[in-house]
């Protein structure tokens, strides 16, 4: 059992260790410039990124399509994955409360390349038919809605496909949180005369809110490092833009695009090192979110996820 | 004076209903934001799938680009292959840490740290993963072991069990933690040994909860997509072959959804409803074990 147990951190050690031996290649070549770095097209003068024939790599374009996709995520999702915890929690009648909870928890467990089969066929045509010339016309002065993309793919789409997939996460770790708050806290609050938003307010969030924070970043987590599906509907073309409705591509999914496929061992090496890029940082953001979850629901016992 | 104050305390009284109100108003409809879009995926889902599912899919393997018709039966055993091979892997360790830590080490450092880092590697994203056994077990040259240096069936198998192993063991100690503490204690009260203790009754009490939380980690592996890209690799004919590329449901979604063809894309559909179902029975499962209580029937 003791074996078993360790198991688990010879695993994490071992694909540490994996990850770190297979791409030493790339690491001596450019070092730490590879996570920065900008190359010139020779002929066009415009900045290049991503060079597989020449052996030119910067993960900037990838670093930078993960980040903006995974925080349009969560500027969709918290607010309604939160909202959602507080009704299931607080509002709703009890009737409602099994079956919303039964829902959320498959959809957590529908796998992504689903998702991303339904993004294809619904999300994009609905994006690039309707909200696309829609936030053009409205918010195209900005320049974050520039509608010079005509597949409906990009940064857009991945956003919100990932808003999707992350909100169960987010809403049902949430209500958890708000659940281990002990109801002597919401009495007391409510005999001084609070009204329910106020009981919500300042006797559940105000308690729990280190757990939101922990699960809002464990939806982070989710979201930095979802594959499938951001692949299917993200564009994949290693490019920096400003405007959200163009192409772009993220971490995850340029190594499901081109690993198996890499035309030299360099650009084999380049991949493996930004899987090793988002092992580290998911490995930093998921520690933290379970330490912040664990500091609200200790005590607790917690529910299967 | 005192009507002042009366007039600005009801104002207030005002405000903070009216708050309220606002409030119970956004959260429904943050609620039905929400609700409302994943019941409509679900259906969707489920509509387009159980339109497009037929025997063919089941017994046939893929026609030729283009032609229409053929089915996934090389995918489906591919998928069963390879779920046999990481629930090999992945259960009888992923069960042994559970019992570790609810059993022996229960409130030790070691069994938080054990925790800490399974509830992590469960976080990591599972392209990493299948890079990890891409390097592990596909591209070492090592002439005389097995099943190393190629893409194959085992390579993606080990990548599945791996990811198994965190989901196993918590769900293992949830269900553990969930026997009362009474029925240890009138166990080791009889003089049963700790090892006898645990396995035959603890154990026996759980497993109703222990089998359909392996079952949900089966279910949320076999949709799994992005470890298998680099090591199962994918094959459009039948095999059962170990130490071949194999094809599996998920990879086969992937590649048809964006495929040209028509009647890929039905087929896509149709092998999404068959994954939809193997998860929707695993979630109703584990949600009926729990709330029945592990207990009964065993105590």
């Amino acid at each position: 059992m003791v074996l078993c147990a360790l198991s688990i951190f010879a695993i994490v050690g071992l694909i540490a260790w994996q990850l770190v031996a297979s791409s030493q290649m790339t690491w001596q070549k450019f070092g730490i410039g590879f996570f920065y770095k900008t190359f010139t097209n020779s002929v066009t003068n415009e900045p290049l990124y991503w060079d597989p024939v020449n052996e030119q790599f910067s993960a900037l374009p990838f670093i930078y399509g993960t980040l903006v996709s995974s925080f349009l995520a969560l500027l969709i999702a918290v607010p309604l994955g939160v909202g959602l915890a507080i009704f299931l929690t607080e509002m709703s009648p009890r009737a409602l409360r099994g079956p919303l909870a039964f829902l959320t928890e498959l959809l957590a467990a529908i796998p992504s390349v689903i998702y991303g089969l339904w993004a294809v066929f619904v999300l994009v045509p609905l994006l690039r038919e309707y909200v696309n010339p829609f936030l053009t016309a409205l918010l195209g002065w900005t320049g974050f809605f520039s509608n010079d993309n005509p597949t409906g793919l990009g940064f857009l789409a991945g956003g919100v496909i990932l808003a999707i997939m992350i909100l169960p996460i987010i809403s049902s770790l949430t209500r958890e949180v708000m659940s281990a708050v002990p109801h002597s806290q919401r009495e007391a609050v409510l005999a001084l005369g609070a009204t329910r938003w106020e009981m919500i307010s300042m006797g559940v969030l105000r308690n729990a809110r280190i757990g939101i924070v922990g699960a809002i970043i464990l939806g982070l987590g989710r979201a930095l490092g979802e594959t499938m599906a951001v692949t299917m509907v993200i564009g994949n073309t290693p490019e920096i833009h400003r405007s959200l409705l163009s192409n772009g591509s993220s971490m995850a999914a340029v190594i499901a695009n081109e690993f198996t496929e890499a035309v030299n061992d360099v650009h084999r090496t380049a991949l493996i090192e930004i899987g090793l890029a988002l092992f580290i940082v998911t490995i930093i953001v998921n520690g933290l979110a379970q330490i912040l979850v664990w500091a609200v629901t200790r005590g607790t016992p917690s529910q299967v996820r | 004076m005192g009507l002042e104050n009366f007039k600005s305390e009801s104002f207030k009284s005002r405000i903070r209903t009216i708050t309220d109100g606002a409030v119970t108003v956004l959260a429904i409809l943050a609620t039905v934001l929400v609700v409302l879009p994943l019941v409509v995926i679900f259906g969707y889902l489920v509509y387009k799938g159980a339109s497009s599912l037929n025997l063919a899919f089941f017994t046939q393997i893929p026609k030729p680009e283009g032609e229409d018709g053929g089915g996934m039966a090389n995918a489906i055993v591919g998928s069963a292959v390879l779920l046999g091979i990481s629930s090999a892997i992945g259960v009888p360790i992923g069960i042994g840490g559970g019992i570790f830590l609810a059993e022996y080490g229960r409130g030790t450092k070691l069994a938080n740290a054990v925790r800490f880092t399974a509830d992590v590697l469960n976080g990591v994203p599972s392209i990493v993963m299948g890079l990890a056994a891409y390097a592990l077990i596909v591209s070492p040259h090592i002439g005389f072991l097995p099943f190393v240096g190629h893409f194959s069936a085992f390579s993606g198998g080990v990548a599945l069990g791996i990811m198994m192993i965190p989901t196993v063991c918590r769900t293992t100690e949830e269900m553990l933690l969930m026997v009362p503490h009474a029925v240890r204690e009138a166990a080791l009260g009889l003089g049963v040994p700790a090892w006898r203790s645990v396995l035959s009754i603890t154990v026996k009490t759980a497993s109703p909860g222990i089998i359909t939380g392996c079952m949900l980690a089966f279910a949320r592996v076999a949709g799994e997509t992005a470890p298998l890209l680099f090591t199962a690799l994918g094959n459009s004919f039948m095999s059962t072959s170990l130490d071949r590329p194999i094809e599996a449901l998920p990879l086969q979604i992937y590649v048809y959804a964006l495929s040209p063809y028509d009647d890929q894309h039905r087929l896509a559909w149709a092998g999404a409803l068959v994954l939809i179902s193997l998860i929707v029975v695993a979630v109703s499962l584990v949600r009926y074990v729990t709330s029945r209580g592990v207990l009964k029937g065993a105590s």
